[in-house]
């Protein structure tokens, strides 16, 4: 009897008439959207309305661009998909930065703005713009709404669409004139999108090709991505690669899908990877992509790429597979159901041992180096105290550039979804918004923030908001007064001449905090960086700490734009320092 | 190399847009572009004829349409047995001197006069891209005017040969 009952109240809520408004807040709720990042303005004024009279948690950042980048720091941590709303006009503008970003490293984000009414569109109207048009290309899929209608639908069709298959942002744009509009709203619909389907089982034959070119390989090797964390699928990575002997890449957003201190890690792959994983691609003879893309930064010049290897590439995204290496075993499928597939069918394992021999013989030759000196901090010492300060469990988010190298390569990620970084678009100014999203996300978990003192300052707003929800972030600022990658790529490649990327004269950030209400803290040497830590550790709330590092540090080792994986520099030096 | 893509799509606001956008973010070169509705209420069909480099390119091609969720179906139909048809309206000079010439020129075309004026000619042909070309040419020497194609649209034959490795020529 209740339970009828209350299935009769369920459809009736779901059935009723309201405002376009109110749908979207009720669609929200039927989505369990627990977080609400965004930014008010006139064409949103009756959403804001309903959100008001709604009670949904929200968080105002002080910028849209903050609002999108939490969003996706939210989506990679919890999986779930980031929602923002954004006004009409510059409000929608703003968040194109996160968008493509968001698109390039496949975070799932349901984004809503405003527009002017349906009446003006098109006549140039007060903060109008085409913003179905200038978001085409950086999402995956966007609306705008043209009846109220349609509105339900849509909503529901955007949260699909962008949870299921490759993940990514789906906008949807609504005039003003819809959000007060009456209509019925039945969200109770399945969603019907025949042009839609993705794949997400393995072919049969396919898994059979992979089995048995793994039994006859001699040297095979994984190289992960971020398909494998977006398929939750690391139990099955670790499993599958300790069945069968394999040793593990990862790329750059791959980090955390296989334990780093595990022995068949071999570290991150391309420009700034490890010797060993490096030589890896280029002497395996059985290269296993999963989830990953091909990224330039991971393959070099592609024609010096794995040049022994036949190629296997799973992937949910068929258009991935062959898009920049010519593959031999395509598998269109969900990481974790392809792994759950290639374990189940317990082929013979490769005769791996002289490889792995052969490539601990490179990881305790050529492991990552660099020089210590007490009286500086060296940045890598830098991560390494974090590292350890939070024994390796901590979420770290990071913008682009040197510091995020150094995060990838001394923080040793051995649990998935800890690590959230700005990979394909390398978008300064991610990382701060981005552990406001993970923090959510997380509320237990210590959420570390490393960032440039360059980066820093395009989003550095939103420590309004990291102050007012009283989140326990540690900002790290690498301060190097520099834009080091851009310094260093100068000093290597055009002969030593910095052309606006050096920023002497940068803000006193331990000031800067106490105006935003929160500690800074400042270390110059290594033993005041680890005075520092310890105390911004030990405490609850936000700390903002400004760690002055060598400024002339460069990131090793390399790999020079248009070289391949084998011309890597900057290793030498790792070799003498060992014997 | 040529090749020609059909597919179908669904009737919505800027999905043309989306289409030509992807063309130009992946650079792709399009020779041509036909829309029109389909027998489906709500589809649309387009045919596209591109110029890529390679195989890869062309297969690169289908895979990012597909992704598009308007897209329906795409198949690139190059290489299997066709109907390409292409019109075009031409308006060629024509004094009354030599009109019966050009009427007896385009007989073998079998293109019409659309319209006539004192001083000029409209013809509409249609068939294969190849052969409107052809009657261009013929008709060059006489003074075109003007030109209006529109682009090729193709499908499918109802019955495809066992072996359709090479593409069948039709004459009209």
């Amino acid at each position: 009897m209740t339970k009828m009952k209350v299935e009769e109240q369920e459809k009736a809520r779901t059935k009723a008439r309201m405002s376009g408004s109110l749908m979207l807040i009720e669609a929200l709720k039927e989505e369990k959207v627990e977080v609400i990042f965004g930014y008010p303005g006139g064409a949103v004024l009756p959403l804001y309305d309903e959100l008001y009279k709604a009670g949904v948690f929200h968080v105002l950042t002080r910028h849209e661009q903050g609002a999108i980048h939490a969003a996706e720091g939210y989506a990679r941590i919890s999986g779930k998909p980031g929602v923002v709303i954004a006004t009409s006009g510059p409000g929608a503008t703003n968040i194109v930065t996160g968008l493509t970003d968001a698109m390039m490293d496949s975070l799932p984000l349901v984004v809503f703005t405003g527009q002017v009414a349906t009446s003006v569109i098109g006549s140039d109207a007060f903060q109008e713009a085409d913003v179905v048009g200038i978001t085409m290309p950086i999402t995956k899929h966007n609306y705008q709404v043209r009846d109220i209608s349609e509105l339900p639908r849509i909503i529901k069709e955007a949260f699909h669409i962008a949870t299921t298959g490759r993940p990514g942002p789906v906008l949807i744009d609504i005039p003003k004139d819809i959000t007060t509009a009456e209509g019925e709203f039945d969200y109770d619909q399945e969603v019907h999108l025949p042009g839609y389907q993705p794949t997400t089982q393995p072919n049969h034959w396919q898994i059979r090709r992979l089995v048995e070119a793994v039994s006859q390989s001699k040297r095979p090797v994984i190289l992960a991505g971020a398909g494998v964390l977006h398929a939750n699928a690391s139990n099955e990575l670790r499993q599958y690669a300790e069945q069968q002997n394999i040793p593990v890449i990862h790329t750059l957003l791959g980090l955390g899908g296989f334990p780093a201190d595990h022995p068949l890690f071999l570290g991150m792959a391309g420009m700034h990877g490890t010797y060993t994983a490096n030589m890896a691609l280029c002497e395996c003879d059985l290269l296993i992509n999963i989830g990953a893309r091909f990224d330039d930064r991971v393959t070099g010049n592609l024609k010096y790429f794995a040049p022994k290897a036949t190629v296997a590439h799973i992937d949910i995204d068929p258009a991935e597979i062959g898009k920049n290496v010519p593959t031999k075993i395509p598998i269109v499928s969900d990481a974790k159901a392809a792994l759950q597939e290639l374990i189940a069918q317990q082929g013979k394992p490769a005769d791996t041992a002289a490889w792995l021999k052969q490539l601990d013989e490179w990881k305790r030759r050529f492991p990552l180096h660099y020089e210590p000196e007490a009286g500086t901090i060296k940045p890598q010492k830098l991560i390494e105290m974090i590292y350890e300060m939070t024994n390796g469990e901590a979420i770290v988010t990071t913008d682009v550039g040197q510091h995020q190298m150094w995060a990838a390569q001394y923080y040793k990620f051995n649990r998935p979804h800890r690590w959230v970084t700005s990979g394909g678009l390398g978008t300064m100014g991610f990382g701060l918004p981005a552990a406001i999203g993970a923090q959510l996300a997380d509320r237990s978990a210590t959420v570390v923030s490393i960032v440039g003192d360059g980066g820093f300052q395009m989003t550095l707003q939103e420590l309004s908001v990291i102050q007012e929800l009283g989140l326990p972030i540690k900002i790290v600022i690498v301060n190097n007064q520099a834009l080091g990658m851009v310094r260093q790529w100068q000093e290597l490649f055009y002969d030593k001449r910095y052309s606006h990327s050096l920023i002497p004269n940068q803000p006193d950030f331990v000031k800067l905090a106490e105006a935003y209400g929160m500690l800074g803290l400042r270390a110059k040497t290594e033993a005041e960086a680890a005075e520092v830590l310890k105390q911004a550790f030990a405490m609850d709330g936000p700390v903002l700490l400004d760690f002055h590092v060598r400024a002339d540090e460069n990131v090793y080792p390399m790999v020079a734009p248009g070289k391949g994986l084998h011309e890597m520099v900057g290793v030498k030096a790792c070799e003498e320092s060992s014997r | 190399m040529r090749r020609i893509i059909t597919m179908t799509v669904n009737n919505r606001p800027g999905v043309l847009n989306r289409i030509t956008g992807l063309f130009t973010k992946r650079h792709y070169n399009i020779e041509s572009i036909t829309v029109g509705h389909t027998e489906i209420e709500g589809v649309s069909r387009m045919t596209f004829v591109v110029n890529v480099d390679d195989e890869r390119t062309a297969e690169q091609i289908i895979k990012q349409l597909n992704k598009q969720i308007d897209v329906l179906k795409v198949n690139d139909i190059t290489d299997q047995a066709i109907v390409a048809r292409e019109l075009a309206l031409i308006k060629v000079a024509a004094p009354p001197a030599v009109r019966q010439e050009i009427y007896t020129l385009i007989e073998p075309f079998r293109a019409s006069i659309v319209d006539v004026s004192k001083d000029s000619l409209v013809i509409q042909v249609t068939g294969e891209p190849e052969k409107v070309e052809a009657l261009i040419e013929l008709l060059r020497p006489y003074g075109i005017k003007e030109v209006a194609r529109t682009g090729t649209t193709a499908f499918t034959r109802g019955a495809q040969k066992a072996t359709t490795n090479q593409k069948t020529v039709f004459i009209i």
